[in-house]
């Protein structure tokens, strides 16, 4: 089987080559890829990877706008249904036509126990086929960014799925793999050649894909290097041609290498503190019988306190933008220019804190990953010094991600002062709005606002900011509800880190700021 | 001698079984695979359907007794992490660790060895202080720091050799090896080295010891008192009665070269147990965290029985009484 694959695979390979050419892409990641089914695991790596072998009805530019993929067109009919037409004679990657066919199995399969991306057709009541290659989506109420995260929704081989018993994704719980977890048939520009498990993944261009490629590859090698250090010697020694994270102190290291350089760019995602304003006592304090960080000031003396520059020059290298908001500036809504950082002010911290009746300063616990983010520790000890300065004593508790998401989440959030970073998948100010602003329910809303912010006047807004259809109107009401949170000083919002990619000289890509790596950008020489 | 292999097979169930109690006991301390497991989106409502489906809110014993039912009808689950299943996933993961183990092994003894006699034999040359002062590095230099000078030094500064992985391997059916291609040996000699290293130093001040004492046993002044040649002495008499504390030595060692090879391959990615079970724990894949164990357990016991074994094959005296009426 495995001989045989290798032998279409080796044939195609020859087939697309330039005459005596092979321009094999080797790149190397942290990470793992989880499992080919794309409908497993909602996480940015293995979306991205999986984006090169499946396609969505859209897809991102390298500026991350949106453009038509499998669909040529879109319309909105009425404000609650949105017409795709299809684009016609693409061919899944085992030769089978699209049809709207597919894309109907694929919106039930996404919403299948077991898929990890259920809420990409949030609000979508009903798809019906208006023939064969014209699909209507049917909402519940208007959505002016229902396509948003469809560039990572695939559409699959309703055939092929049923062909080898794959019609639904594999339960996390379930007893038996499901053939999409080690098999893939896309549309896209790359195809599936050998996949060992965690150890190495091997593409090849499809000849037949619909859009004219632009890359030159013949064959692409993936491996997850872990260690830092092993990556960076794997990059520098030539062994790959793209690894990535670079760690922050080996970037000079690679620019100086005669044969690399590190790819620097603004990350989509946001760091920031939170702070427990929810419970009357705080969990982790030596100020007993009420809660500090209910009081206005002193979450204004902590924002205070924090010397965002310092962070930037000594933590993070200069690799970070600090950021008043939420969100990044690539994010809708984002970069607002109405809004500007608390300025750092220890003397103005002091006194906000004599002001709110702690005058000699007082204790709290902090939770922090340590492999999480980037330098997410160091970060915290900067904090934990700088408001140590200030007069507050900070007990910081740093632990690998399984056991820092296990105590800072709900249900138990056991937490009075976390770090955390955000992403939103939409690249859109509503999902931040509401997953990290809006007071927590059983709905799901605030489901990460693990400090229980509340400010029913941003529930508001952000419920109508879901509907509003109209551009102008939208912006302003996304502007307005973080005017509100920022003058609520909800969280502290710290920096957007960099991506850190390390290229050799010899390749040539596109970075994306959503940190997803897309092949059919790459050039070799 | 089959009465020894039968209630050694017997005790390594018991120990199997312990290890994994113990196991399912500190589980809990590892911490969520949930959060892992699903995207920020996922509800928090399907997250803790997610973790009564998987019994993670059972006490341990019962998590224990469960997987204990599923083992013994030969289901050892499906990673968490990677969706496949677990005995599948060792499986495809076991020739990497063992041949690189194997290799280290044989690296340390055959080189240990040899050093070692010299040392014992004329512990006052220059070279025997140089082979010793080389060895305090060995000993001293933890794994991570002599892997990754390594890789500085042969793979990015001279680029002779692969930085990481096993290179290319050949598939055998139920056994992949990187031993039959040029790449797959030459990616196998640093971590081979940086594994064996260790090893090395130790067996060498193994025998070393062993030999200055066997050297001034009377036996050996008889020796020579016969007109034995050095030869003869040296190695027919004294360096078999050195051996058994080294075969001891050498076992238990192999045993902890295969459980403990972690930091090696996750330094050189060497796609093998060792670099599973770390990203086991990373991201806390309950199946084949315990798994493993009990496979490592397993090991444990099967060196401890091939050692018993060899002694016998050494030590006559241990023949005799076994031929007997046995203790």
């Amino acid at each position: 089987m495995r001989f045989k694959s290798l032998l279409i695979g080796a044939a195609i390979a020859v087939a697309v080559a330039l005459p005596g050419q092979a321009k094999e892409l080797r790149f190397a990641f942290q990470g793992d890829l989880k499992s080919l089914d794309p409908y497993n695991l909602n996480e940015t790596f293995t979306l991205g990877f999986l984006g090169n072998i499946y396609e969505g009805l859209t897809r991102r530019s390298p500026d991350l706008s949106i453009e038509p993929a499998l669909a040529e067109s879109w319309s909105i009919e009425e404000p609650t249904r949105w017409r795709f037409n299809l684009r016609k004679g693409v061919k899944f990657q085992d030769g089978t036509e699209l049809t709207a066919d597919d894309v109907l199995f694929s919106a039930d399969r996404v919403r299948a126990d077991g898929s990890d991306l259920k809420t990409r057709l949030a609000g979508v009541v009903d798809v019906i086929k208006v023939d064969d290659h014209t699909v209507d989506f049917v909402t519940d109420a208007p959505n002016p960014i229902l396509h948003a995260e469809w560039s990572t929704w695939y559409i699959m081989s309703k055939a092929w799925a049923e062909k080898n018993g794959a019609t639904k994704p594999q339960a996390a719980t379930g007893n038996e793999e499901n053939y999409a977890t080690r098999h893939a048939n896309g549309t896209g520009p790359f195809m599936i050649e050998t996949h060992e498990v965690g150890v190495r993944t091997v593409a090849v261009p499809n000849p037949n894909w619909w859009d004219k490629a632009t890359h030159n590859l013949t064959k692409v090698t993936f491996t997850q290097i872990a260690a830092d250090p092993t990556r960076v010697a794997a990059l520098l020694s030539g062994e790959v041609d793209m690894a990535y994270p670079i760690p922050l102190q080996d970037q000079a290291r690679v620019d100086a290498n005669p044969g690399t350089r590190v790819l620097a760019g603004p990350e989509l995602r946001t760091i920031f503190l939170g702070m427990d304003q929810f419970r009357d006592e705080l969990l982790y304090s030596n100020i007993k019988g009420k809660n500090p960080f209910k009081d206005h000031r002193v979450r204004e003396a902590f924002f205070r306190a924090i010397d965002i520059e310092a962070i930037k020059a000594k933590v993070m290298r200069g690799n970070s933008q600090p950021s008043a908001m939420m969100v990044a500036p690539g994010v809708q809504g984002g970069g607002d220019p109405r809004f500007t950082r608390l300025g750092y002010d220890p003397d103005k911290s002091k006194a906000l804190l004599a002001e709110a009746g702690y005058a000699d300063g007082f204790e709290v616990g902090m939770d922090c990953p340590n492999d999480r983010y980037v330098n997410d520790e160091q970060i915290c000890l900067a904090v934990v010094s700088m408001l140590a300065k200030v007069g507050i004593k900070v007990n910081l508790n740093a632990q690998p991600k399984a056991l820092y998401f296990k105590k800072i989440l709900a249900p138990s959030l056991d937490t009075s002062f976390y770090l955390l970073g955000w992403t939103p998948g939409s690249f859109d100010s509503w999902n931040v709005l509401y997953n990290i602003h809006g007071c927590p329910d059983e709905s799901g809303k605030g489901k990460f606002n693990l400090g229980g912010y509340c400010n029913p006047k941003v529930d508001e807004l952000t419920a109508k900011v879901l509907s509003e259809t109209d551009a102008d109107k939208r912006a302003k009401m996304v502007s307005d509800a973080w005017a509100m949170t920022i003058e609520d000083i909800s969280h502290i919002p710290l920096h957007q880190q960099a991506l850190s990619w390390g290229v050799s000289n010899k390749v040539e890509l596109a970075q994306r700021a959503d940190n997803e790596f897309h092949w059919r950008h790459v050039t070799i020489k | 001698m089959l009465a020894l292999i039968i209630r050694r097979l017997l005790q390594s169930v018991m120990v199997m079984l312990t290890v994994a109690l113990i196991a399912f006991i500190m589980f809990r301390f590892v911490g969520d695979p949930i959060a892992q497991m699903v995207g920020q989106d996922t509800p928090i409502a399907d997250r803790e359907a997610m973790r009564e489906q998987l019994g993670l809110n059972d006490p341990a014993p019962i998590q224990f007794a469960r997987f204990v039912f599923n083992v013994v009808q030969g289901n050892f689950g499906i990673s968490y992490q990677k969706g496949v299943p677990v005995d599948e996933l060792i499986l495809s993961r076991l020739p990497a660790t063992l041949e690189l183990s194997f290799v280290a092994a044989l690296f340390a003894l055959v080189v240990a060895i040899p050093m070692g006699i010299y040392t014992g034999l004329y512990p006052r040359r220059w070279l025997s202080n140089v082979f010793l002062t080389v060895s305090l590095l060995g000993i001293s230099l933890p794994t991570f720091l002599i892997g990754i000078l390594l890789i500085l030094f042969f793979g990015v500064m001279l680029g002779w050799l692969p930085t990481y992985g096993r290179g290319e391997i050949v598939d055998l059916g139920a056994w992949t090896t990187g031993l039959l291609t040029e790449s797959g040996i030459r990616s196998l000699l640093m971590p081979a080295f940086t594994l064996g290293l260790f090893q090395l130093t130790l067996i060498m001040r193994l025998v070393r010891s062993e030999m200055l004492e066997v050297m001034r046993t009377d036996y050996i002044k008889f020796a020579r008192a016969r007109g034995l040649s050095n030869r003869a002495v040296h190695f027919g008499h004294a360096l078999k009665n050195t051996l058994v504390p080294v075969i001891t030595i050498t076992g238990l060692q192999l045993g902890s070269i295969i459980a403990f090879s972690i930091i090696t391959e996750t330094v050189f990615q060497w796609p093998g147990m060792g670099l599973l079970i770390v990203q086991a724990i990373q991201f806390v894949d309950i199946p084949v965290m315990s798994t493993y164990l009990i496979v490592i357990a397993f090991f444990f016991v099967i060196i401890n029985m091939i050692v018993d074994i060899l002694y016998h094959v050494v030590d006559p005296r241990l023949r005799a009484e076994t031929g007997g009426k046995g203790h």
